[in-house]
């Protein structure tokens, strides 16, 4: 593993829960090598999906800095952070949150009408996105005429469209059966290892934990780690 | 540049899935369209009515009554004084001649065709003047009245309106029977509400003796209606009212046109606050029906001012597909319709046609963009707004 | 009963959904109750006419005047008891816009003619003693800030006096009342003596006469009566009630009436849809709580009660405050422009048919949903979350 990635540095995160304030992350220190594929597990309301959500620039650290490679996102204005986002990350989640109303093809696109691409070229690019997915052949249909494990590399697809460095998956098996979760898993591993991309996918389904490098588990707002099997 | 994308793209999101959400969107839709039929119907109804008196009134035209008469209907003319001003300086001459016309003004009672029921019907004796002094008047089926008999020529807009009023008809007031030999037009004015004869034949039928009510006469200039005022000022024999044409029909308008607007935009007013409240409805819901598309959008970087700014597009052509659905219907009911009413002023009745036009319905989508602006506005800051981590959590 | 909190909650759901549909209800309510208070004064107040009062006008029109030789003939008619006359002087005081009415007529005849208005005995003395005096009522004595003993000055627009003045001075020698909100007291009173004998021309004639008919007599045939017996003369007579004769005023104004319907027309049209669409929301977002309560034992019924109790609860929270607000509005406009506007009235009769119309709107916006959660099935609502 060579440089860092992405660099947590003393990252607390408190939410208002009605008069109660409750801190789901306490003073946590983590580094992500580049290139790293880390399952990220734990009970309900360990403050997983916060910590990508942190990684992702979708929240704001309540104290702490939040670095993903040149970046100080922790501080950057929401404006910023969308720009940024689009270039740098790739969001794949349980419910794939396909856009109903568009084709697998037009939903893979979505985030190159962000950059100055042109027409031609966008539609090339998803293209080839969906076919490093495998799902070159169903670019016009449309995401209720697709299966779940479809669906789920539609939404892969979209998340490498841009070719970020970082995917953050949030539960991408949890809503899957066992054969189908067992293939999207491949896939992230095909992503990491020969496209290089680092990956960080929270997921309390301890097979698909054994598909990443190394795990960690969270719990109360502290990371233990565990090194891949 | 890439904000004007962004926002493209997420309007185009937004109006693919609008069928979705067809209930919210299409009550917004007629919200703003019953507003704009509604301010449409108001509006040209004052236009309408304001228009109809005012085309009545030429500026080289005077109307002189006794002074103090607030309208025709109120004044007395001897004929001596009639004679006075006919003669008196800047009245304008045929030869030796003066253009004018004495008149007689009473009111006699018809029954409408729209709800069978008697009106006010205006009912004028002029002189054989009265077609120079007026010079929209004219003739356009049967005949003129003949001078000395008991024949009535009568408005276009009086003779759709009012029963009885066809040519050849004949119709009693009183003990006396008319006949109607004529129609005549007179430019969509006031005047076509009214029915003509000749004014000895009206002071004898209604004992008004050898009295009148008004003269109009015909100004050598609309200047000279300062030379006519100032003479008749200073001559003891008289103490008249001198008046330009228009100005004596705009004054006789004002209060019926001011009490449309009075009643009618108060109203207008409210209903368009009724309507920013369906929008803001509608809007409200179509965001929270969308939040989970917001904010996957989001996730994948789009920014929180395309959210906003299509937010507000899409309610703002909400408004503008209602403003024109409301135009439209305001144009296919009203324009054109024959209404009349009673004029407080002259105490008869005005008949006028609504007319709605290009302007007033350019007014009516301009009030509707107003209201989608207004009902997309906090919806949209709302969207822009939504937390992003949470709304995905949410789902 | 016991629903009540569980409706209440379920309407505040969504604030702000509620609130918003809340207030559109309250403005068609408000301008619901502004068009009818409103209609009411095109009707002249109608509703206010005594049954036995008939007004008798010239046949060919009202600003004909009649004989005042005719006030005996119509007096000894069979079935007339008592009769008087008006006329329409049509002055103003100070401003020719601020138009109201001013009546020459006969002190005592008059007051007995309409026992509505009430004014204290010896007031009515002092001004049947002054040949120039004069009455008016309270409204118009407030508008103008007039009390008892002043002069008013007021100018003709139709009647010169005899010596070719137009102003006629009047003492205020009373100040009467109309305890009824329906009518109008707006209008000034003078004695008829003094207006005949001063007036240029047209002496002798009255504008218009008012009869009240013996009890029992039927008054269409008294109205006959007399027009029969004037008929084939200058001046026939047409007799009709006072409702008849307030009514063709009203009617006179015409199309104007058709356009308040219309306006009304698409103000519920759209309220309608407005809270329709809401209940159908709120109804679609919590089928599987309803289907909860299914699973709990809850009737058809009971469901049905709980949908249709949370519509007509958000129409009439919204209709009582517009109402409310309406009923302020009107008040405070019979008060600021009695004078220009006399009659503007919020009738019970309106009122009434405004609730009737919150609960109808209630039922039908709440019904489909209301079905809809009635004939939920359970295994589908649960399953479809």
């Amino acid at each position: 593993m060579s440089e860092i990635l992405a660099t947590l540095t003393g990252v607390s995160k408190s939410y208002r829960k009605g008069k109660e304030t409750v801190e789901v992350l306490h003073n946590l220190d983590l580094e992500i090598p580049s290139g790293d594929f880390i399952a990220i597990m734990g009970p309900s309301g360990s403050g997983k999906t916060t910590l990508l959500n942190l990684l992702g620039g979708l929240d704001k650290p309540t104290s702490g800095t939040v670095r993903v490679g040149d970046a100080e996102i922790s501080s950057m204005s929401n404006n910023k952070l969308s720009h940024w986002r689009s270039a740098n990350i790739g969001f794949i989640f349980q419910f794939y949150n396909l856009l109903p109303v568009l084709t697998a093809q037009k939903n893979v696109e979505l985030p190159l009408l962000l950059t100055s691409l042109g027409g031609k070229e966008r539609t090339n690019r998803a293209q080839i996105a969906l076919d490093v997915v495998g799902l070159g052949e169903r670019a016009r249909h449309y995401p209720r005429e697709l299966s779940g494990g479809q669906e789920q590399r539609v939404a892969i697809a979209r998340a490498i469209v841009s070719d970020p460095a970082l995917l953050l998956c949030d539960e991408p098996t949890g809503d899957l059966d066992r054969e189908t979760a067992d293939e999207i898993l491949k896939l992230l591993q095909i992503l990491n290892r020969e496209h290089g991309k680092t990956i960080v996918m929270v997921t309390h389904d301890a097979r698909a934990a054994g598909y990443a490098n190394r795990s960690m588990i969270c719990d109360k707002g502290s990371l233990e780690h565990r090194e891949a099997t | 540049m890439r904000t004007i994308r962004q926002v493209f793209a997420v309007t185009a999101l937004n109006l693919r899935n609008l069928p979705q959400r067809l209930a919210s969107s299409a009550v917004a839709v007629v919200g703003v369209g019953a507003v704009v039929l509604v301010f449409a119907a108001v509006l040209s109804m004052a236009e309408s009515l304001q228009r109809t008196m005012l085309s009545t009134g030429a500026d080289d035209a005077a109307v002189v009554m006794r002074s103090g008469s607030t309208s025709e209907l109120n004044s007395t003319l001897l004929n001596d004084q009639v004679l006075i001003v006919a003669n008196a300086p800047g009245v304008l001459k045929d030869g030796d001649r003066p253009v004018m016309s004495a008149e007689l003004y009473v009111v006699t009672d018809i029954r409408k065709r729209s709800n069978n029921t008697d009106a006010n019907v205006p009912f004028r004796g002029v002189q054989a003047g009265a077609f120079d002094v007026r010079d929209n008047v004219r003739i356009t089926e049967g005949r003129m009245f003949e001078p000395g008999k008991n024949e009535i020529v009568v408005g276009q807009a009086a003779q759709s309106e009012f029963v009885g009023l066809d040519i050849g008809q004949s119709i009693r007031f009183g003990q006396i029977e008319w006949a109607v030999v004529g129609t005549f037009e007179a430019g969509g004015s006031v005047s076509e509400s009214e029915l003509w004869t000749d004014v000895r034949v009206l002071q004898s039928a209604y004992r008004r003796g050898n009295s009148f009510q008004s003269v109009r006469v015909r100004l050598e200039s609309p200047e000279s209606i300062e030379t006519l005022r100032q003479a008749l000022d200073e001559d003891p024999r008289i103490d008249p009212d001198v008046l330009t044409e228009r100005d004596y029909y705009s004054s006789q308008s004002q209060g019926l046109v001011q009490f449309i607007k009075i009643v009618g935009y108060p109203l207008t007013i409210l209903m368009a606050i009724g309507a920013v409240f369906g929008a803001l409805n509608s809007m409200y819901s179509s965001v929270s029906v969308r939040g989970k598309e917001i904010a996957t959008l989001r996730a994948l970087g789009f920014g929180p001012t395309a959210v906003l700014i299509s937010t507000i597009v899409e309610s703002v052509l909400l408004a503008l597909v209602g403003g024109l659905l409301g135009g439209l219907l305001a144009y296919l009911v009203f324009n054109g319709f024959q209404a009349s009413t009673l004029n407080g002023v002259s105490f008869s009745q005005v008949v006028f046609n609504f007319a709605v036009t290009p302007e007033l319905l350019g007014q009516g989508l301009k009030a509707a963009l107003a209201i989608g602006v207004a009902g997309g506005l906090f919806p949209a800051v709302r969207a822009a707004r939504l937390p992003v981590a949470q709304a995905l959590r949410e789902l | 009963m016991k629903y009540v909190g569980f409706v209440w909650k379920n309407v505040w759901r969504k604030k702000i959904r509620t609130s918003l549909t809340i207030l559109s209800v309250l403005v068609a309510f408000l301008l619901f109750a502004l068009l009818s208070a409103i209609g009411y004064a095109f009707k002249s107040g109608a509703d206010a006419a005594d049954a036995e009062r008939l007004v008798v006008i010239d046949k060919v029109s009202l600003i004909n005047p009649l004989p005042i030789a005719y006030r005996d003939r119509i007096a000894t008619t069979e079935g007339v008891r008592s009769v008087t006359y008006a006329s329409w002087f049509g002055g103003y005081y100070q401003d020719p816009r601020v138009q109201f009415p001013q009546f020459p007529v006969d002190p005592y005849e008059y007051f007995s003619m309409y026992p509505e208005f009430e004014i204290p005995r010896e007031r009515l003395d002092a001004w049947a003693n002054n040949r120039q005096g004069a009455v008016l009522g309270r409204e118009l004595a407030e508008q103008f800030g007039i009390e008892v003993g002043d002069r008013m000055p007021i100018q003709a627009t139709i009647w010169t006096k005899a010596d070719g003045g137009r102003t006629w001075e009047f003492d205020i020698e009373g100040i009467f009342e109309n305890e009824d909100p329906r009518s109008s007291s707006a209008f000034l009173l003078f004695q008829y003596d003094y207006f005949d004998e001063a007036r240029a021309f047209g002496k002798g004639t009255v504008g218009w006469y008012v009869l009240r008919v013996a009890p029992g007599s039927d008054p269409v045939q008294v109205g006959n009566a007399i027009d029969a017996q004037f008929a084939n003369s200058p001046n026939e007579t047409e007799t009709s009630t006072e409702a008849a004769f307030a009514q063709s005023f009203a009617k006179q104004l015409g199309n104007i009436a058709l356009i308040v319907t219309l306006i009304l027309g698409a103000v519920f049209f759209t309220l309608l849809l407005v809270s329709g669409n809401t209940m159908s929301q709120s109804v679609r977002e919590r089928i599987n709580e309803l289907a909860v309560l299914k699973t709990l034992g809850f009737s058809d019924g009971a469901m049905l009660g709980i949908v249709l109790a949370e519509s007509i609860t958000i129409m009439l929270i919204g209709g009582l405050l517009g109402l409310g607000i309406g009923w302020i509005v009107v008040q405070g406009a019979a008060q600021a422009m009695g004078a220009c506007l006399p009659g503007i009235f919020l009738s019970p009769q309106a009122m009434g048919t405004a609730l009737v119309i919150m609960l109808g709107a209630g039922i039908v916006a709440g019904i489909f949903p209301a079905v809809k959660a009635m004939r939920l099935s359970i295994v589908d609502a649960l399953a479809r979350a």
